[in-house]
């Protein structure tokens, strides 16, 4: 019976089907590809390219604490400190190309769009270049309007043609529109039950734990366009719709007493001591930024509607937009206060995190500490200091509950 | 009565409020956690207001070592007991500055004292009391004294690195081309002082800002500070008790509430 795992079972095949699969397919001589994490890969799948994402990989070596090694190794090459970290670990795996957290092919392709950073832009040319193989670039401006302009969206539209063209030049293959078609439906409903499925931590208490929803991002990231990956998450949407029904919370034990947004990407190597710090105070995360970046939502064959889900990804538009998403959130899930992750290797999240905090601060009178971290690169977080910028965050919101109850707030 | 314990990474502090609600006494011994320190502002603490740790009803403990006191019956963060502890002694005062050993932080507070923001230093000892300690070490005094050498000073030396390891050898190349210490003393406060003006300006400040913690009696930082800010700069009334004092009347404030 197919239907007997538990979505957490199903996740953790699927994971290891994902690399275990990328591996075997390099062994039977296909075509892999490395591509970026919000890229149009419904062509990758529609010319059935086996595909992996090195951010992906990363944060896996990262939470595995095996990170170190490559970061030395990339420093050692002359890059700087500064960079993004997946960046580094990544650079440093395409030379030692082994880790004993996971282990993802050399590519014969790299596949990019810069709808999520300018880093990937250099960090993938770097890639093409040393690797000698094609590099597919979508260029995507940063969108400096609220709206997305629409000439940003035929620019988008006129690189998915064209890329459509490289990867058949690429393959030797003719493009299927009707797997095209198919892949694109695939896609858009998997980001619809990952949305409704993150959707359900508004419900007070939280069926979800956001640290639970840094795990199966894993599958939107990495298999948006595979049957497989909608399954998972309408059955993770359907056990959490459960818990709702049967008023049960975030955890096994405990009481979700404050909820929280964290925003940023997790302190990959500091996991377990950043999830047990919250939890320890009752603090359960029922979002982040990271279920809109991912409603990559569009009609079927509607090659407009895609460029456009792809140029306004949330990481592309301007800080109107949002400051205006995050207040939304504050209100949709009720929250009483919010983690900024200034991660040292992003610096479009970081460089806007400051006056985001402050806008929201004075928009819903909600409290917020800002912690030092990163992703994958372990030396810039401490645990004391995350402690007590916690500590002080549940002083803040206990204050603030005391008030509410009084009618003062 | 109540029992506020700030144990710093440098220092030891400890209050004692009473009933009515009253400081009746304060202790600083500079010595920080994983010493003899707590216990030595303790035992001067209770002989001097004549008491036996048996009368004491509630202790609060904060600072940077208050996760490894465990004779305490609650830990609240310094960003509160700061917090409290200025609203107490200078109760219009809506900002506070405390340049700490490890962390400097800037607090605004509401009307009511309750903290609605705060920011503290990067993971990084720029802009700290440990910034300040390494510039007196290579200047050959206390850090005490670092204050009397600045006072002295005709100009400021810049001091361009925001690591305090690099701070360090630039000051050292500096003294040796023929600055005087003076100079650079007072350039070190005033790195320190653009640094905490900085966060200030993430918090947002409005009137006049408080300073507690040990580095409120340095005077010329207070001056220096004041200039970055282009506003007034007050050191606390027993600047250094502070985060006690706050510790102290939370310990009053939570006793109250359990029973
Ligand atoms: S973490 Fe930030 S800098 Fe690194 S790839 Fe992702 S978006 Fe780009």
């Amino acid at each position: 019976m197919e239907n007997t795992l538990t979505s957490k079972q199903l996740l953790a095949k699927l994971q290891s089907e994902h690399y275990a699969g990328a591996m075997q397919a390099k062994k039977e001589g296909k075509l892999v590809a490395w591509a970026t994490s919000i890229c149009p890969q419904e062509l990758l799948e529609t010319l059935d390219i086996d595909v992996v994402y090195p951010e992906n990989h990363a944060a896996a070596i990262g939470a595995r604490k095996d990170a170190p090694q490559f970061i030395a190794n990339a420093e050692a090459k002359g890059y700087s400190t500064d960079i993004c970290s997946y960046a580094r670990v990544n650079m440093g795996y395409a030379d030692i190309q082994f880790s004993e957290a996971e282990n993802i092919p050399m590519p014969d392709l790299i596949f990019c769009c810069s709808n999520i950073c300018n880093t990937v832009i250099k960090w993938y040319e770097n890639l093409a270049k040393t690797l000698h193989i094609p590099l597919v670039m979508f260029d995507m401006p940063f969108n400096h309007t609220f709206d997305v302009p629409e000439h940003s969206i035929r620019y988008m539209r006129g690189q998915i043609e064209y890329a459509i063209q490289q990867l058949v030049d690429i393959t030797g293959k003719k493009f299927d529109y009707d797997k095209f078609s198919e892949v694109m439906k695939v896609s858009s409903e998997s980001a619809l039950w990952w949305r409704r499925a993150t959707d359900l931590g508004r419900n007070h208490p939280s069926p979800l734990n956001g640290f639970d929803m840094f795990n199966y991002m894993a599958m939107i990231v990495c298999a948006r366009g595979k049957e497989s990956t909608r399954d998972l998450f309408k059955l993770w949407h359907d056990e959490m719709a459960e818990k709702v029904r049967l008023g049960k919370g975030p955890w096994k034990e405990g009481e979700e007493k404050y909820r929280i947004m964290w925003d940023g990407i997790a302190c990959w190597p500091h996991l377990s001591v950043t999830y047990k710090t919250l939890k320890k105070y009752g603090i359960n995360m029922v979002t982040s930024t990271y279920p809109e970046s991912w409603t990559i939502v569009y009609e079927q064959n509607d090659l407009d509607g895609m460029a456009r889900a792809y140029s306004a990804n949330y990481a592309n538009r301007n800080l109107d937009y949002g400051t205006g998403n995050v207040i939304k959130l504050v209100r949709d899930f009720d929250l009483d206060g919010i983690v900024y992750h200034s991660n040292r290797s992003c610096k479009l999240m970081d460089f806007r995190q400051y006056e985001v905090q402050r806008r929201i601060e004075g928009a819903t009178g909600v409290p917020s500490v800002v912690f030092d971290g990163d992703q994958t690169d372990p030396r810039i977080f401490s645990q004391a200091q995350y402690e007590t910028r916690i500590q002080a965050l549940v002083e803040m919101m206990e204050e603030n509950k005391i008030k509410k109850q009084r009618g003062d707030l | 009565m109540y029992l506020g314990i700030d144990i710093g990474s440098s220092s030891s502090k400890a209050a004692l409020l009473n009933e009515e609600g009253t400081i009746a006494g304060t202790q600083v011994v500079n010595l920080g956690t994983g010493t003899q320190g707590i216990q030595t502002a303790l035992d001067e603490l209770y002989e001097r207001a004549g008491i036996s740790p048996g009368q004491v009803l509630y202790t609060v403990v904060t600072g940077y070592g208050r996760l490894l006191y465990t004779e305490a019956d609650k830990q609240i963060t310094e960003i509160t007991c700061h917090a409290k502890g200025i609203h107490y002694l200078m109760p219009d005062v809506r900002t506070v500055v405390d340049i700490g050993g490890q962390d400097s932080k800037v607090i605004r507070m509401d009307s009511g004292g309750t903290v609605q923001n705060f920011v503290m230093n990067e993971k990084c000892a720029a802009g700290t009391g440990r910034f300040l300690e390494v510039m007196a070490r290579v200047l050959g005094c206390s850090i005490g004294d670092l204050s009397c050498l600045a006072a002295q000073a005709t100009q400021d030396v810049a001091i361009s690195s925001v690591c305090t390891v690099f701070a360090e050898s630039e000051v050292i190349s500096q003294l040796s081309q023929g600055q005087h210490p003076n100079d650079v003393a007072r350039g070190a406060l005033r790195a320190v002082a653009k640094r905490v003006a900085g966060l200030c300006g993430r918090v947002g400040v409005e009137d006049s800002v408080a300073m507690s913690g040990g580095v409120a009696l340095n005077q010329t930082m207070v001056e220096v500070l004041s200039q970055e800010l282009g506003r007034p700069v007050v050191p606390a009334p027993d600047s250094q008790a502070v985060g006690a004092i706050g510790a102290a009347l939370l310990a009053r404030e939570q006793y109250r509430k359990t029973r």
